[in-house]
């Protein structure tokens, strides 16, 4: 006899599953034993270990910190960002580098949106190694390297990743746009090539992000495109959000640089309502 | 026989020839073979340049797609212009500069308030361009990704520090690109005059196309 063959044999089927703890998963409510001092409990909003090659979307409100970690040496923070409140508004990598008018993200530096303001800043960075250029790998890269890249098969990849996160806020294919990739990096030379830098590193390299808007991030954890190794090399990327205040106006970020100021001017006269 | 110099080279007959204004929009749709040159008509006038499949708009040009598939974030005479799902779009096949921008994005009267203070807010922009061409076909600002700047130059110092610089260009300089599949060319005449990118002096440019 089948233990799921009637529907209340099966019920019990189902609830004996639960409770089942594995690695990558999130943690509802949200608990962290790791917490930054000055944080409590009680401001924390997001516990979740994202699976190698999986991704992950969510709404984040406006102070909250978002602190990832790769826990394996090998993840691959890929980011979409969207102003929640109006998702045509998003993460402009061109803007980023440009207005800062600098290639490399780190500690300091703002992710712009396209209307000229601050979606999220980087407020520590562990890593050093990240990737405004590349991107995320799409079907056709993954089935070259991997021979396979869809959803439904053992390597997906980058793209089909973010366009499943963005689907689950009602967002599609023509909203998914340029990616920063964390904790995966690039070096340009002077003749404009592009120098992978992949790992695998350290475990345990840690960034801190602040959401200076209402966004959704949407993150997917696929191998980085430029990746050399003939293996799907991913590991699980653990992501922390606790609450936290606005952005002072004395905010070292804010008052970096005469760009970044006008870009914190912008995006709190978003929010002058 | 022309004796028209900004046509030679071209083999197919010309089916298309445009000059498109200081400042303006152009759309155009390319089919699969046929060859599209830009001629630089002035010298230093920043091209900015979106690409759709027409089959399928959701598909279009991806910055990133294509630098990392040549691994150099320069576009010159050879690099295959990659849609964000990795299908060729569109190749440069002649360049008569030595490489393309395709990092530098497109300007905004939002960026620009950012990069050179709000007294610039209410100047001509190229996102506003885009903007007008796609909306003439149904897309909006959700489909306005990454671009490339014909005859732009934006050199990445070895601490990351880029920026617009003073261009390669010169006046009659041109770059033909074939088309690779059915593609919708959205272009920005760019009107910056902020930066280098036009020499301070947005002028026209011609768009030439010839049969496959």
């Amino acid at each position: 006899m089948s233990a799921t063959a009637d529907p209340r044999s099966a019920r019990e089927h189902a609830r004996a599953q639960g409770g089942t703890r594995v690695e990558t998963m999130p943690i509802l409510p949200p608990v962290a034993d790791d917490l930054p001092e000055g944080v409590t409990p009680a401001d924390l909003v997001w516990e979740e270990t994202v699976a190698p090659g999986g991704y992950i979307s969510r709404r984040l409100a406006r102070g909250t910190r978002l602190r990832l970690i790769d826990k394996g040496g090998d993840a691959c923070a890929s980011l979409n960002i969207f102003n929640a409140e109006m998702p045509t508004e998003r993460l402009n990598v061109a803007d980023t580098v440009k207005i800062q008018w600098n290639a490399y993200l780190g500690a300091g530096k703002l992710l712009l949106s396209d209307m000229g303001r601050v979606l999220v800043s980087i407020l520590e960075d562990g890593a050093g190694t990240h990737d405004t250029f590349c991107g995320v790998s799409n079907v056709a890269s993954n089935r070259r390297k991997y021979g396979e890249g869809r959803n439904s098969g053992a390597y997906p990849n980058g793209r089909d990743r973010l366009i499943l996160g963005a689907a689950k806020h009602g967002l599609t294919r023509r909203d998914v746009h340029p990616a920063v990739n964390l904790f995966k990096g690039t070096r340009i030379e002077a003749d404009g090539s592009i120098t992978p830098m992949v790992g695998p590193f350290t475990p345990g390299r840690e960034v801190l992000l602040r959401a200076e808007m209402e966004v959704i991030v949407v993150i997917a954890n696929c191998p980085h495109v430029l990746d050399p190794r003939p293996e799907y090399a991913s590991t699980p990327l653990r992501l922390t959000a606790w609450c936290g205040p606005l952005t002072a106006q004395d905010d070292p970020l804010r008052i970096a640089t005469p760009e970044g100021l006008r870009a914190y001017l912008n995006t709190e006269d978003n929010y002058r309502r | 026989m022309s004796s028209d110099p900004a046509l030679s080279g071209l083999t197919g007959s010309i089916i298309h020839d445009e000059i498109v204004p200081a400042r303006a929009p152009w759309l155009h749709h390319v089919r699969k073979g046929e060859v599209l040159r830009i001629v630089d008509l002035e010298g230093n006038q920043a091209v900015d340049f979106l690409i759709y499949s027409a089959a399928d708009d959701a598909e279009r040009y991806s910055a990133q797609d294509t630098v990392a598939a040549q691994g150099n974030l320069f576009l010159r005479t050879g690099t295959v212009l990659l849609s964000n799902e990795g299908n060729p779009m569109m190749t440069i096949v002649a360049s008569a500069v030595e490489y393309h921008d395709t990092i530098g994005g497109a300007c905004s009267c939002e960026s620009n308030t950012l990069r050179y203070g709000h007294h610039t807010r209410h100047q001509h922009a190229c996102v506003d361009n885009f903007l007008e061409a796609n909306l003439t076909e149904g897309r909006g600002k959700r489909d306005i990704v990454s671009n490339i700047n014909f005859f732009m130059n934006v050199p990445v110092e070895d601490d990351g520090t880029l920026g617009i610089v003073d261009g390669i260009s010169a006046p009659g300089l041109t770059v033909d690109l074939r088309a690779e599949m059915d593609v919708i060319v959205v272009v920005s005449n760019c009107p910056q005059i902020n930066n280098p990118c036009n020499g301070f002096n947005p002028t026209p440019v011609r768009m030439i196309v010839a049969a496959a």
